[in-house]
């Protein structure tokens, strides 16, 4: 089975995500005995593309326009099926990414190809791929296989793994997309950009906090841990529900699922909503008063202790020993 | 404007999944439903929508009689009709949306609200989906929207920003959490919404593309070790992320 996989790129810079979508791409079509093609859209993108042979690419198609400068939901679609529909792969691969969500649903609707979003690993087996993708907020794990002819699966960010490969570069070839001004019918015209810490979906380590803190002003003892680790700040539901914190960092059920290699969890008792949102967490740390909170029943390390007295030890230690 | 909130009805966040005897699906006893917490986003950016337009406001939920239940609390918040696309089976999305796209071609909305997943099986490509089929454009995870004449801004959420995205009506938009301030219903409306008839259709069958093969729940993680109980645990603490878990 030939594979398809779409490398995300924004501002000419391959995100992490894009490398984990080509690599577990080439495992699984090696898997298979099939090839794997990678795909890149955007402006002036065929300068990046080499990059992709590191992670795997022994080819890479590059999708090349001014005007895709920014991502277009429609334009994008078109583009991407447009190369989709003529390499006639067996399988597509996107990142869950926001982007990628974005756009696969549009490609499966124009293919009538079938899309098992948010995986969380992919084999391969009787020439056919399964994959396992959360279900119920992570409540439960499905095992899927998808029954049309091209079949696309959307891959969680930070759960597949991205090693380099030193030296190799992917022979690139340049495609000029057939875009009409019709498809553009929706264009983004500015990004902005959060500035300071890292996003929680795609940060390595995610310090969150919760009611325990008591105020919000009190989230200063979260940033200064979170900044002495370069981590992202997340929250609980009840402190974005009281305003402490914004929405996009809310974690849980009706926030972000986040995988990161480590979670620290502060003054969070742990209801199942948020359990479901950073289970999947590599290592999670949790510090509570409350001994008998549920986090303590998935954290890898615990302290039953005071977040006013704990945190600003916990930021300190770090300080000194990371040398900052 | 014609304004069609697509909505749905979910097991709550509280429920604890069992798997069920078929081993595909969860099992249903003791489950509480509600409405799909991202959806009464979508039916508030209706009823915005209305209220700077003028047009109709139509709540459509696609599934069994229950989902009348929540048809119900839209119609409580204030959408003027509420419509069942009927149908007891079990569809992946791709079905799903084709069936839903079928309704509405015919129904020829201005725009067409989601919200932006279902928190039962998460797939978050039913709103795609749906545009794709309708041929209009779309834009997902929206936090903000404006219109102004036939014109839409919105944001919608990326890794580490907002996307400024511009389009136009008609089109398909689903909402993320932070879009608006969900109005509760009022006792008026509440008791108005028992009354209130809803139109019924027979949803039309298409085939599945992904096929479940099983569910089961996650490998239980065993609780780990508790360090210490004071900041004298913290540089034990931060040796165990070093050394046992090289996380840092």
């Amino acid at each position: 089975m030939n594979i398809i996989a779409f490398a995300e790129q924004r501002d000419g810079k391959f995100k992490k995500f894009a490398h984990e979508t080509v690599q577990a791409a080439r495992k699984a079509a090696d898997a298979l005995g099939g090839t794997m093609t990678a795909v890149v859209i955007g402006k002036n993108v065929s300068a990046i593309a080499p990059g992709l042979g590191a992670y795997g690419a022994a080819r890479v198609i590059a999708v090349e326009d001014d005007r895709l400068e920014f991502y277009s939901t429609t334009a994008y679609s078109k583009a991407f099926s447009d190369v989709v529909s003529r390499e006639a792969p067996g399988a597509v691969f996107f990142p869950a990414s926001q982007m990628g969500k974005d756009l696969a649903p549009r490609v499966s609707a124009r293919l009538g190809a079938a899309l098992a979003p948010d995986c969380t690993a992919i084999r391969a087996e009787g020439g056919d791929l399964i994959a396992t993708r959360p279900v119920y907020a992570g409540k439960a794990l499905a095992e899927v296989k998808v029954t049309t002819p091209v079949k696309m699966f959307s891959l969680r960010p930070n759960v597949f793994t991205a090693t380099a490969a030193d030296g190799a570069q992917a022979a690139v070839e340049t495609v000029k997309p057939e875009l009409g001004e019709n498809d553009f019918a929706s264009k983004v015209t500015s990004v902005k950009v959060s500035e300071g810490r890292p996003d929680v979906t795609e940060a390595g380590i995610v310090v969150s906090g919760g009611r325990g803190l008591k105020a919000p002003e009190n989230f200063k003892l979260i940033e200064d841990l979170a900044d002495v680790l370069g981590a992202a700040v997340g929250a609980s539901r009840a402190v974005v529900d009281a305003g402490w914190r914004p929405h996009d960092e809310q974690v849980g059920q009706t926030g972000k699922t986040v995988s990161p290699s480590l979670y620290i969890a502060c003054a969070i008792s742990g209801a199942v909503q948020h359990l479901a949102g950073m289970s999947s967490s590599k290592y999670i740390v949790a510090v509570n008063k409350d001994k008998d909170a549920p986090i303590f029943q998935i954290a890898d390390y615990g302290i039953v202790g005071d977040v006013f007295d704990v945190l600003p030890a916990l930021t300190g230690e770090l300080k000194k020993t990371l040398g900052k | 404007m014609k304004i069609v909130a697509c909505i749905n009805h979910v097991p709550d966040t509280e429920t604890k999944v069992k798997v069920g005897a078929d081993g595909k699906t969860i099992d249903p006893a003791g489950v509480n439903y509600m409405l799909n917490p991202y959806d009464e986003y979508a039916v508030e950016a209706g009823l915005k929508l209305k209220e700077q337009y003028g047009g109709e406001t139509i709540a459509l939920s696609l599934g069994p009689d229950a989902n009348k239940e929540t048809l119900r609390k839209a119609l409580a918040m204030g959408v003027d009709k509420a419509l069942l696309i009927k149908d007891d089976s079990v569809r992946d999305s791709l079905s799903l949306a084709r069936a839903i796209a079928e309704e509405l071609r015919e129904m020829k909305p201005d725009c067409v609200l989601f919200g932006k997943q279902s928190i039962d099986y998460y797939d978050e490509q039913v709103p795609g989906l749906v545009a794709e089929f309708l041929g209009y454009p779309s834009v997902s995870v929206a936090v903000k929207l404006e219109a102004k004449d036939g014109n839409v801004t919105c944001d919608r959420e990326i890794e580490g920003g907002h996307e400024v995205v511009e389009t136009s009506f008609p089109v398909v938009i689903s909402a993320q959490k932070g879009l608006n301030a969900p109005r509760y219903p009022s006792l008026k409306g509440i008791m108005a919404a028992k009354t209130k008839p809803i139109e019924e259709r027979q949803a039309k069958p298409f085939p599945s593309g992904v096929e479940v093969l099983g569910i089961s729940k996650p490998p239980a993680k065993s609780a780990g070790k508790i360090v210490g109980t004071d900041a004298s645990a913290v540089p034990e603490l931060v040796r165990l992320l070093q050394e046992e878990a090289k996380v840092i």
